[in-house]
């Protein structure tokens, strides 16, 4: 999500946007989710200083935020890599081979989950159900689902979306 | 805005288009017939590419010239989501499965335009020496009953019309103008319909209780925020039928007194996010939500917001804490959300599937609901079948239907000549269950008295590859992961529980290890706020139950039967079947593996990391582990 809309605007179209968003959410009930949601798309994680603009537009302090960007897990307070991969951990993954996925993964990228890769290429999840239980194990990497697979699989997953001129065909 | 008048008229316009998708053995294979092809756009499908299957057909069509005579109906999920993506094709019912892009102009060629069925991608269950059976009497719809899931896989989910037509918000129609609120909810009460989502919670009598005290403002909301690892059937609902979801919840508004709805859906569901908006739209173009709705003066209208992660946001007043902005914890109960639920007001806080039961129990009447099921669990219940079992996907059968049907003559039994070893029902709040429980019933009062629950439905399939005490571990992973800290009994008693469960998966625990599992989960499930943390330890005590031996193997015989538990696996070469290939060394990533080209090689258990890798490259079955 982080990459298929945010990669290509200007640091000014990004702001214009969420400030946008702002005046789309102000005076609802219940704002700060939904605004906090359209930072996390655009930049692909909540930046300190939007974040204040946040507090400042909509009176939410910034400790209330900070609460609640750290409490769910959709929301990041880091950058991400270039590609994000998330490993299904949901039960009927987990059963079929997921761990393995993960590890192979890891291993491979040497980074462990929840972190990114030295050359900001790519960052790697386990994360919650994502439902396509008949696919299982199943993971995404940014929005192509990739599922039954095997971890001699990730060899050349790996290879397809780290190589630059595949990518832009691909895009 | 569309009268009464109008919107009877768009049904009967619509309703031939409906009546045509259905099997009609008179037509089989004429070329001329007037066909449907319908094609699946679940998640799973989609995942697996339908989206380019229909854009593939539409053209293939285009090239033919025959657009008027066939039409593609993009539907929600068929439920046979191991066969994805499906498409079929009526009047012939023909199920093809597993279908490419590069299979569409085989189909419209040689069926749609010759009448010639392509034998070649035909669901294999569904043939039989008499040639084609009807859907119906393959073994996986046989025994299902469709009432939550009935226009899945039958009508556009993006296309109110054809909602309508399948006789949709009648029955908002209904007690709009026929009922008073008293008697919706006497009629939901009589059904016996409770919770869907995992308490079992009846219905009629929450919307009693939230229409009882005066306030100057109610809620209505639809727990959308399916969490439970396996579990994916609100998602297909709002996916496949999201309006009979927002005709409910109006539903309940007029019964409660309520005129603002909010649905809470996972973030993570984007098909259902936007169908969902899309849906809305259409409901308020048609002044179906909004002003004064069939003009008697009742107003409803309703709210998306999106979940961001957090398990813990199911549990109804933690939800509640979400859509108000904050962090997602619960709240103590009572003052229950009856009373003072979303922004101190009373709200009815309703699971997807539930309101999918509430249009036909006000069309067909209560007496016709409870007809169906068991005595204490009425009606239907939907099931997310996964794990080690043959047709992976989504089946509804009514209450009282036993395990062994839904896993061995819909399911399909388990792959690979596996054998059955357990099933877990009610995701990280349930409990595994074993053979000797095959032949119970399901419904909520037998799983709860057997150690597990209904929950929201997921029903994952284990067999004798699975390790017992490795699927406690997994799911207290997640619980520990999932608890949001408010309370201290779930924040530190499931990391203690997990950490028992690791040391024992090490091959680090000892006897007394098993007695302070139950211990700890019982004062857990005593103490916690919540129902996170209340059932948390169902997964440790259900196995210590049923599969005590596997927690013994692991703490005196430092032995995992199942072979999973990688700290206490060894993987060795049986040097009269190495060839000497050499293709494992090559593997291995941590060098373990030495030898000479055609000698036997072996495996340094010093160095190994027991990846596997080795054993699953390896040609001649050379390697074992155990």
């Amino acid at each position: 999500m982080a990459n298929a809309c945010g990669c290509r605007r200007t640091d000014e179209e990004k702001l214009r946007h969420v400030r946008e968003a702002i005046e789309r959410f102000r005076g609802m009930k219940g704002a700060l989710i939904p605004v906090l949601h359209e930072v996390q798309d655009t930049y692909g994680y909540l930046p300190e200083d939007v974040l204040h603009l946040v507090s400042d537009e909509l009176g939410v302090p910034m400790t209330d935020i900070y609460g609640v960007a750290s409490f769910y897990s959709f929301f990041s307070l880091e950058p991400k890599g270039e590609h994000i991969i998330r490993v299904c951990m949901g039960t009927a993954c987990y059963i079929k081979g997921a761990q393995s996925l993960l590890d192979r993964l890891g291993t491979d990228l040497q980074i462990k989950p929840g972190e990114t890769t030295k050359d900001g290429k790519f960052t790697l999840e386990a994360t919650r159900c994502l439902g396509a239980c008949g696919l299982a194990p199943v993971m995404t990497i940014d929005e192509d689902v990739h599922g039954r697979l095997m971890q001699g699989d990730i060899p050349k997953l790996l290879k397809k979306y780290a190589e630059p001129a595949k990518e832009e065909k691909r895009a | 805005m569309k009268t009464a008048e109008q919107l009877q008229q768009i049904r009967e316009h619509v309703q031939e288009r409906l009546m045509a998708r259905v099997a009609r053995p008179d037509d089989f294979g004429l070329p001329e017939a007037k066909r449907s092809v319908m094609v699946c756009g679940g998640t799973g499908c989609t995942s697996s590419d339908s989206k380019a299957i229909i854009r593939a057909l539409e053209q293939a069509l285009a090239e033919h010239g025959l657009e008027q005579r066939v039409e593609v109906v993009r539907t929600g999920c068929f439920g046979l989501c191991e066969l994805g993506p499906v498409v079929i094709v009526y009047p012939e019912g023909v199920f093809y499965n597993r279908v490419k892009a590069s299979d569409v102009a085989e189909i419209v060629e040689s069926h749609l335009k010759n009448g010639k069925v392509v034998n070649r991608l035909i669901y294999k269950e569904s043939l039989d020496v008499n040639g084609l059976k009807p859907l119906s009497q393959v073994g996986f719809f046989r025994k299902q009953r469709r009432i939550a899931l009935r226009n899945c896989g039958l009508i556009d989910p993006g296309k109110i019309d054809e909602y309508l037509a399948a006789g949709g918000y009648k029955a908002l129609e209904k007690v709009l103008t026929s009922m008073t609120p008293q008697e919706v909810i006497d009629t939901v009460k009589k059904s016996g319909l409770r919770g869907r989502g995992g308490g079992g919670f009846p219905t009629g009598l929450k919307w009693e209780l939230t229409a009882r005290p005066q306030a100057d403002q109610k809620y209505v909301i639809c727990n959308a925020d399916e969490g439970d690892p396996g579990a994916f059937m609100d998602r297909s609902i709002l996916e496949g039928d999201p309006h009979s979801v927002l005709e409910a919840m109006a539903i309940c508004g007029y019964a409660i007194g309520s005129n603002q709805g909010y649905i809470y859906v996972r973030a993570e569901y984007p098909i259902a996010v936007e169908r969902l908006y899309t849906a809305i739209v259409q409901a308020r173009e048609y002044g179906l939500l909004g002003k004064n709705l069939f003009g008697t003066g009742f107003d409803f209208d309703v709210e998306v917001r999106l979940g961001a992660g957090a398990f813990v946001c199911g549990e109804e007043t933690a939800l509640m804490n979400s859509i108000e902005g904050k962090r997602g914890m619960p709240r103590p109960k009572p003052p229950f959300p009856a009373n003072e639920g979303l922004w101190g007001k009373p709200t009815v806080i309703n699971n997807v599937e539930t309101l999918a039961n509430i249009p036909p129990i006000i069309l067909n009447g209560a007496e016709w609901y409870n007809a169906i099921g068991t005595e204490r669990s009425k009606g239907t219940k939907v099931f997310a079948l996964g794990g080690k079992v043959v047709n992976t996907g989504l089946v509804e059968v009514p209450m009282g239907t036993t395990l062994r049907e839904v896993i061995f003559e819909i399911g399909g039994g388990i792959p690979n000549g596996k054998k059955f070893k357990a099933v877990q029902t009610g995701g990280p709040s349930g409990g595994c269950l074993t053979e000797d429980h095959l032949d119970q019933p399901i419904d909520y009062d037998t799983l709860t008295a057997l150690g597990s629950m209904m929950g929201s439905g997921g029903m994952i399939v284990m067999d004798e590859t699975t390790c017992m005490v490795d699927v406690a571990r997994f799911y207290l992973d997640f619980t520990r992961d999932e608890s949001c800290g408010k309370c201290t009994p779930c924040r530190v008693g499931t990391k203690r529980l997990l950490e028992l469960l690791e040391k024992i998966t090490e091959g680090k625990g000892t006897m007394e290890d098993l007695d302070e599992l139950e211990r700890l989960s019982i004062q857990i499930k005593n103490t916690s706020l919540c129902g996170l943390g209340q059932t948390a330890p169902n997964p440790v005590l259900s196995t210590l139950r049923y599969f005590r031996d596997e927690y013994v193997a692991h703490v005196r015989d430092k032995k995992c039967p199942a072979g999973v538990c990688r700290s206490l696996l060894t993987f060795t070469i049986i040097p009269e079947l190495c060839k000497g290939c050499g293709l494992c060394a090559r593997r291995c990533p941590a060098e373990a593996i030495s030898g000479q080209p055609r000698q036997p090689y072996a495996i340094d258990p010093n160095i190994c990391i027991k990846c596997g890798l080795c054993l699953e490259n390896c040609k001649f079955n050379a390697i074992v582990k155990g």
